[in-house]
């Protein structure tokens, strides 16, 4: 029987679930092994008899809680999906700022709107079972992904950082150039595709087990960088990490 | 007749948002159009920021929209710093919005649309029974991810576009990529235009102001001045004049307002502002789809990004032409020497304006002299949107009364799924609900 998938949207820009959509040579394949029973964005069909429960987005609202824990009763595996569930991400910026003055900044008053609250991971509201990381998620990753699943092979996460994959492609190192660059200590697995563009990885994917960050820091300092700054391209993904720096 | 339609989570849309609609006696009670995707407070994230840092955030807004949103962002930005793009920069810029206009015109045609166009519930079902029209889709959107794949590492959240320029300045085998790309989408262009072609829309008729940027000799995507008919032209740095935003206490997005009027931004009011600058190809398309301007049917903004389409490949084979030509005389980057700029902040605000596929965008920074985000605005194609549904909803509720309660449901869905609404987007969307 093909194990059936739902995909679900917290907080988020859902561009993790558009992945899916974007994987147009694989897709009609790929529902050859796999039902897709619940994926507002793309069908009508809401089913609760799902196996496999991808969480995209980060938990925003009380109102997240109870459907986040709903999902985990009716799943058999769940699956954070994407940075905003795996790290807070983006989402998380918000919370560097006091509370009381979100609903002001957007909407002008404070009256509106109460269900909001400090943003968390889905880690921490419920047992993960897997992660697939990165803003977006790879697709490719998330391919190799159920193709394990469906082997009954368990699904690994690279613990080596971008900067081995960087290497291997034979770029000029962003760091040595006197840029801002986390790959040194960020999970590899997206094939270094920002510093391959020249942009600097910003550490999307989340930290590896063992991160070097002091290391990492020493050469930003010396090239410049103020604590600041430096714990500002942190927080961009990794915010609700502890990170001394 | 007393109906109370309560559709939660209208799907085939991008993000949450409800429709509630109470009817009594064959009048409307109560209308809403909830938006109840939690707000994401991107305002408040920006803050403290070094200005160079937007860009890349507000990307985030929107998975499908991304390429606009960091478009929007980085002219904004520009605008604050007092940097000027080269012509190269620009051009580019303007490929890469055609390239995201195609794709999330094709996810929606043909993922989203053609499943109604079929009665059926989505596009699996309508991939068991009409495969090649989904391999087409699938085609045609994969082209449109290549072309960001090749410029920019990806669609969803643009790699190396920032302010000034581009981290990686395109190779000539790039565009030669780009080109090949473009050229194999024109068959299935054609298919697309022959299909819709079989497919009517729903009759329905409401005028409304119609609001999009317009430039004098060229089909408005990057640059522009805000109008809509019988109003004067404005610079973008004035759009508080143009459009006002509301909250309002049942959703998470605003209302936006021109004077006292609802406004419709998207495809259809693109067409109808700048019909006159959109390539032949595309205006030959219009006249097969039966779109004449000015078109006041709010479902025809599905056959807008039909023709919308069609003008974006072909616009963007010349603008490579003029790129391939510029390529080896020109600087890329705007610094004068192919570089990106230096960066002198100084205290003062900026707007970017662009349009995204769903219409203008709106991104606005003030900083202070070190280049630090103090405050920001963003305002959604989406929200713009919203209160005209609201008022299409009003207007189309009696003529289709009699109907079965499924079947009015579904055409309020169609007619919300007409404006392709983007709900992550405008969190700053929606439920169809009946009540009993």
């Amino acid at each position: 029987m093909k194990p059936k998938i739902g995909v679900f949207s917290f907080s988020s820009c859902e561009g993790c679930q558009l992945q899916i959509l974007n994987l147009e040579e694989e897709l009609t394949t790929l529902l050859g092994f796999i039902e897709i029973v619940n994926f507002r964005e793309a069908i009508d069909e809401k089913r609760e008899d799902y196996d496999i429960a991808f969480i995209e987005g980060s938990i925003t609202r009380e109102s997240d809680i109870e459907e986040l824990k709903h999902i985990r009763e009716k799943a058999k595996i769940l699956v954070a999906f994407g940075a905003c569930a795996d790290l807070g991400g983006i989402n998380a910026l918000k919370n560097l700022h006091p509370q009381d003055s979100w609903l002001p900044a957007v909407y002008g008053r404070r009256d509106l709107f109460s269900d909001t609250m400090l943003t968390k991971r889905v880690k921490d509201i419920v047992p993960i079972d897997f992660t697939i990381p990165g803003c977006p998620i790879d697709k490719g990753e998330f391919l190799r992904f159920v193709q394990s699943l469906l082997l009954g092979v368990q699904p690994r996460l690279p613990d080596y950082p971008v900067c081995v994959e960087c290497r291997s492609k034979g770029n000029v190192c962003l760091v040595e150039e006197g840029k801002w660059c986390l790959g040194s200590v960020t999970r590899a697995g997206c094939g270094a595709i920002c510093p391959t563009f020249r942009d600097p990885c910003a550490g999307c994917r989340g930290l590896t087990s063992a991160p070097n960050i002091e290391s990492l820091c020493n050469i930003l300092t010396e090239k410049g960088y103020s604590k600041e700054e430096i714990k500002n391209k942190f927080n961009i993904f990794n915010g609700l990490e502890v990170i001394n720096i | 007749m007393s109906h109370d339609i309560n559709i939660k989570h209208i799907t085939r849309v991008e993000g949450h948002g409800n429709i509630v609609l109470n009817i009594r006696e064959g009048r409307i009670e109560e209308l809403r159009l909830e938006i109840v995707e939690s707000p994401r407070f991107f305002e408040v994230m920006l803050i403290g920021r070094n200005i160079l840092e937007a860009p890349p955030i507000t990307s985030r807004i929107c998975g499908i929209c991304a390429i606009s949103h960091t478009a929007a962002s980085i002219k904004a930005c520009e605008d604050a710093l007092g940097i000027i793009p080269s012509e190269n920069v620009v051009l580019l810029r303007k490929i890469l919005l055609h390239a995201e206009l195609l794709q999330s015109h094709i996810l929606h045609l043909y993922l989203l649309v053609a499943p109604d166009l079929f009665g059926a519930g989505s596009v699996i079902p309508l991939a068991a029974s009409n495969p090649d029209i989904v391999k087409r889709g699938l085609r045609l959107k994969k082209a449109a991810n290549d072309i960001c794949r090749v410029l920019v590492g990806r669609h969803i959240h643009p790699i190396g576009m920032v302010v000034g320029g581009f981290t990686k300045a395109p190779a000539r085998k790039d565009l030669d990529e780009v080109r090949r790309i473009l050229e194999s989408m024109i068959p299935d262009m054609e298919e697309t235009v022959s299909f819709f072609e079989e497919h009517r829309m729903p009759e329905f008729n409401r005028p409304t102001k119609y609001c999009s940027i317009r430039e004098e000799n060229e089909y408005a995507l990057y640059n522009g001045l805000l109008y809509s008919k019988d109003n004067p032209l404005l610079e973008v740095q004035r759009y508080k004049e143009f459009i006002t935003e509301n909250v309002v206490a049942y959703s998470t997005a605003k209302h936006v307002r021109s004077g006292d009027s609802p406004i419709m931004v998207g495809a259809l009011a693109r067409l109808n502002n700048n019909y006159s600058n959109i390539s032949d190809m595309a205006k030959n398309a219009a006249q097969r789809l039966g779109l004449a301007v000015s078109c006041t049917n709010p479902f025809m903004n599905n056959i807008a990004q039909v023709v919308e389409c069609v003008h974006s490949v072909y616009d963007s084979l010349n603008i490579l032409d003029v790129l391939d030509a510029n390529l080896s005389s020109a600087p890329f980057n705007s610094d004068g020497k192919g570089g990106l700029p230096a960066i002198e902040p100084h205290e003062g605000t900026g707007v970017g304006v662009v349009e995204a596929p769903r219409g203008s965008l709106y991104h606005e920074y003030g900083i202070d002299d070190k280049g630090i985000i103090r405050s920001a605005n963003c305002i959604i194609p989406t929200a713009q949107n919203l209160l005209n549904i609201e008022k299409d909803i009003e207007a189309i509720v009696p003529a289709i009364l009699d109907l079965p309660k499924e079947a009015i449901e579904r055409r309020l869905e169609m007619l919300v799924r007409a404006y392709d609404p983007c709900i992550s987007c405008s969190t700053h969307f929606l439920e169809v609900k009946f009540i009993e």
